[in-house]
């Protein structure tokens, strides 16, 4: 059989809370260290102990990030599953188990290889700690996989020793449990397997991380000081890693006190209150949640748009609706993030794909909602902000200052002659705040969700809630100009297609697939709501434009029919919605089938 | 509601502050609610203490949610600016306010609607939380913008104005209070400017979560004979505990309080809180002998009112939470943004 390097799918099948996720998080780093692409995936229960709980790290030398379907080595360490965990093995895959147990003769498939370890029966005599027992079985499949498919021993226990610095007494039996399974695998199986790994320079100078972590490290560097949120998963490790990265970074070096508020809310109508309230009075603040949340907020975010406050929210995605699948990805709110409220309401959205983007997008959400005054959602998704991925390295220009958008100081406010909180003085829609307590006499104003004048005066009189809605209108105008631009590759195609988030991850694999069929796409990654010209052009210029999203109803699409007033014939739904995230063998099918269906030109006949 | 515009000339012997201002300069626009309204007894008394203190006028926060009561942060203090934000949500966007400034004077002014029921959970978490603000409620017992329903704090049995009685049990938010934290919780009347105009002078000086329940009769909907919200009920059945006033240098005990029934208390500014005690044996610093006196009193129907429990000693939410002394909205970007290279290093963390 020939030897396949650094490409394969390996998935760990656990049972949650069983200590697994170190071990399968330390075979994914290693490969990362030994400078091999690679993509990791949670795939966990709503729950905390007992459930299965799968982790699956995509190698790909080629740098492909996407999910890809099929399974090449399965690491079965869950009884519960062992059935269809076998199935999903690919023919001539590899099946490794526990043999302490006879594998049961109903499970055995002829077209995989498998390979028995007796882990249960090699721990009884080395430690003597039942739970030690059971935690190190993790550690010595990952020893058994480096030998089984070549991972560098010195980069794993270098890991250990890393990993358990100050507690020192774990790192020699966690040594031994690696040198068990290495030295089981070398002596009595066929090692190396066909799928070995080998050192490549094919990582670069990326970072491995989560894009909820890089979130919160992005709005700690954007100047956030209020973090206000309510436990939803998703998004919870958003405002965590807020937090962490805030006690390292964010210290009064001479009190010890802390330059930011963390504050965990009652519930998410509290927390939006609370980032509202703060950034009313001039804090740049911010909150994180998941759809349920934002169906709390929506009548605060209502608020937040007509009274014109900043405000960011991070919204990372899950399976909806309902509670759906609280632990599976999907990108199933854009049109409840895009339109959130009562009445005529419409929020700029940023769509960030990389962890890199989570950073910037942290820090330039809090500019633009500083530039627009209003609420501007983030739309991740639990793929993205779940799961550490390949990033390029965060950056910061450290000449970059803060845009704080119009905000009058008292020395301002005594130029200013005639001052009005909603006064279209640039005809830019946005008009100049004042902050609580700036001037003993000038800039105070009452601010409230009910009609106005542009001094802020209580009004209901028609002409002048007509003329303050056309204002915010004309402020959407502002906003299109100023969020971030999609990314065009157009190569004069006369299809294309259009993604967003985490959809962009398998889409290098899929042109690349259909490429060889002769299906050749311009491509338009849309990274924020409202849509700028270009990607009305992009939708123009194309005869046809497949619009590839995670979720049942192709939210995206309806959004470009609604707001770009497109045809919306030319714009063809490729939806997936299983949970997962979308694979670049789903979109190859997809797109291909449609070419056949219609009888689509293919460059290959062109060309011929 | 009147349309006659507030004048603008000035008694030329209206007296003035420490500040030189005088009461006008702490008002607000004109009230747009029903003549006779106990909410605008309130408004004036929070104008008399403000001025009273001379606190500067445009260093305060008004936040309210929605509501008759909701809309009287329009009325008194318009050097200031105020935010009439969602209904029951008040405590979170005066939260909010309060961490992005901590040096502002917070008032928060809600209705027993608004407060006990929408917005009970965010009224219970922001006590909890104690939140350096003046919590008032303006309590009419019954939702008055929608024309009199009866609203949770009405006592059971009392009537709507058609005369249907009330079935369900009430909610005290005093008794909430003062389970939840509060550290000086207090019950008044609208009409008794005697007394409330001090305990919102004290409220005002207090480091902490300090909530005051205002019975505030409605005019339109709560002012009939089977009420227990209307000025004559309160008046009959209202029976003050504790009296406070707040004063600057050396107490003066007036003649007419007997000797071991008052004392006074250091106010973190300097000034002293006088407490008087009508009951010689009732301890305002007992959380839990307050409790068990409001509702004793309550199950006797009647209404204790005062100074019921202050904390002098009590820490605020962001004493708890160790936020830095300067306000977070003027930390400038050097404190914020770590920086380029601080960023390198974290780089290498992640690889």
């Amino acid at each position: 059989m020939s030897i396949k390097i650094n490409d394969f799918v390996i998935r760990f099948a656990n049972v949650n809370g069983s200590g697994s996720a170190s071990a399968n998080g330390m075979f994914a780093k290693a490969l990362f260290r030994m400078g091999i692409p690679v993509a990791t995936r949670n795939i966990f229960p709503s729950n905390i102990q007992g459930l299965p709980t799968w982790f699956e790290v995509r190698v790909s030398e080629q740098g492909y990030l996407g999910r890809r379907e099929g399974v090449d080595i399965m690491v079965a360490m869950n009884a519960e599953t062992f059935a269809e965990d076998i199935d999903s093995i690919v023919p001539g895959g590899y099946l490794l188990y526990d043999n302490s147990k006879p594998l049961p003769r109903q499970l055995t498939r002829s077209d995989i290889h498998e390979i028995g370890i007796p882990i249960a029966s090699m721990m009884l005599p080395e430690f003597a700690d039942p739970k030690q027992r059971s935690l190190f079985k993790n550690i010595t499949y990952l020893g058994a996989l480096a030998g089984l498919l070549n991972i560098e021993f010195e980069v794993i226990t270098g890991m250990v020793a890393t990993q358990y610095k100050g507690k020192d007494a774990l790192i020699e039996p966690n040594i031994r449990a690696l040198e068990l399974g290495r030295d089981y695998a070398l002596q009595y199986l066929d090692a190396p397997l066909p799928l070995q790994l080998r050192r490549s320079d094919a990582v670069g100078d990326r970072i491995m991380m989560d894009g909820n972590d890089a979130a919160g490290l992005g709005s700690l560097y954007g100047g956030a000081t209020v973090c206000a949120w309510y436990p939803i998963t998703p998004s919870t490790s958003v405002a965590e890693a807020y937090e962490s990265h805030c006690k390292k970074l964010r210290i009064d070096p001479a009190t010890g006190h802390k330059n930011f508020a963390f504050m965990q809310a009652e519930d998410e109508l509290s927390a939006i209150g609370i980032v509202i309230g703060a950034a009313w009075n001039g804090a740049r603040s911010f909150t994180a949640t998941s759809g349920p949340g934002i169906s709390l907020m929506s009548e605060f975010l209502g608020l937040a748009y007509f009274a014109e406050i900043p405000a960011v929210v991070w919204e990372i995605q899950r399976s909806g609706p309902s509670t759906g699948m609280p632990t599976r990805t999907q990108q199933g709110d854009l049109i409840s993030a895009a339109y959130a409220s009562h009445g005529d309401t419409k929020h700029p959205l940023l769509f960030p794909a990389t962890p890199k983007e989570c950073f910037d997008f942290a820090a330039d959400a809090l500019d633009l909602a500083d530039r627009l005054q209003t609420p501007v959602l983030v739309l991740s998704d639990l793929e993205l902000g779940m799961n550490e991925n390949l990033s390029e390295p965060l950056q910061w220009d450290d000449s970059r200052r803060y845009d704080r958008g119009k905000v009058l100081s008292a020395q301002q406010l005594d130029a200013v002659e005639n001052y009005g909180r909603y006064l279209d003085v640039d005809g830019d829609g946005v008009g100049y705040r004042t902050l609580p307590g700036t001037h003993p006499d000038k800039g105070a104003f009452f601010t409230r969700g009910t009609s106005r004048d542009e001094y802020a005066a209580y009004t209901e009189s028609p002409e002048d809630y007509q003329r303050n809605m056309q204002r915010l209108q004309l402020k959407w105008q502002t906003a299109r100009g100023l969020v971030p631009k999609a990314e065009i590759n157009s190569r004069g195609s006369s299809v294309g297609v259009l993604f967003f988030g985490t959809t962009a991850l398998p889409i290098p694999e899929a042109l690349d697939k259909l490429a060889v069929s002769g299906v050749q796409l311009d491509t338009c990654r849309v990274r924020a709501f409202p849509f700028g010209d270009e990607i009305d052009a992009f939708v123009a210029e194309h005869d046809l434009v497949f619009v590839v999203e995670q979720n049942r109803d192709g939210q995206m699409r309806t959004l470009l029919i609604n707001e770009l007033q497109t045809n919306p014939a030319k714009l063809v739904s490729i939806v997936y919605f299983a949970g997962l995230s979308i694979s670049a063998d789903y979109i190859d099918e997809q797109i291909s089938a449609y070419y056949e269906e219609h009888k689509l030109a293919r460059l290959t006949e062109v060309t011929s | 509601m009147t349309f006659v515009a507030k004048p603008r000339v000035h008694h030329p012997n209206i007296p003035t502050n420490d500040l030189g201002l005088t009461r006008r300069d702490y008002e607000g626009s004109v009230s747009t609610l029903c003549a006779g309204c106990g909410h605008d007894s309130v408004s004036a008394a929070i104008v008399q203490a403000c001025s009273e203190l001379s606190l500067p006028p445009h260093r305060f926060a008004k936040v309210s949610g929605i509501g008759c009561s909701s809309k009287t942060p329009s009325y008194f203090l318009n050097r200031s600016h105020g935010f009439n934000s969602v209904h029951g949500r008040m405590p979170s966007v005066m939260t909010g306010a309060n961490l992005a400034n901590r040096e502002l004077m917070c008032i928060g002014v809600s209705g027993d609607g608004d407060s006990a029921s929408i917005g009970l959970g965010q009224f219970a978490h922001v006590v909890r939380r104690r939140t350096n603000m003046l919590y008032l409620v303006d309590n009419n017992g019954t939702y008055g913008l929608t024309k009199g329903q009866f609203s949770a704090t009405n006592d059971k049995g009392s009537t709507s104005k058609k005369g249907i009685a009330n079935l369900y049990e009430p909610i005290d938010l005093v008794s909430m209070a003062l389970q939840l934290g509060a550290s000086f919780v207090a019950r008044s009347f609208s009409g008794d400017k005697r007394q409330l105009v001090p305990l919102i002078k004290a409220a005002l000086k207090h480091k902490g979560m300090a909530f005051i329940d205002v019975v505030s009769p409605c005019v339109a909907f709560n002012n009939h004979s089977g009420s227990t919200k209307s000025f004559e009920f309160i008046r009959e059945h209202s029976h003050s505990v504790v009296d406070a006033d707040l004063i600057f240098g050396q107490p003066e005990i007036t003649a007419d309080y007997a000797e071991g029934t008052y004392e006074t208390v250091d106010m973190p500014d300097g000034s002293l809180l006088q407490l008087y005690k009508v009951d010689a044996d009732y301890d305002p610093y007992d959380r839990i002998g307050a409790l068990t006196y409001v509702q004793k009193m309550q199950q006797q129907g009647q209404v204790a009112t005062g100074l019921l429990y202050v904390d002098p000693e009590a820490v605020e939410c962001h004493d708890i939470m160790e936020t830095t002394a300067q306000p977070l909205n003027e930390l400038a970007e050097d404190a914020l943004c770590p920086g380029h290279e601080a960023l390198a290093a974290i780089n290498q963390s992640y690889r």
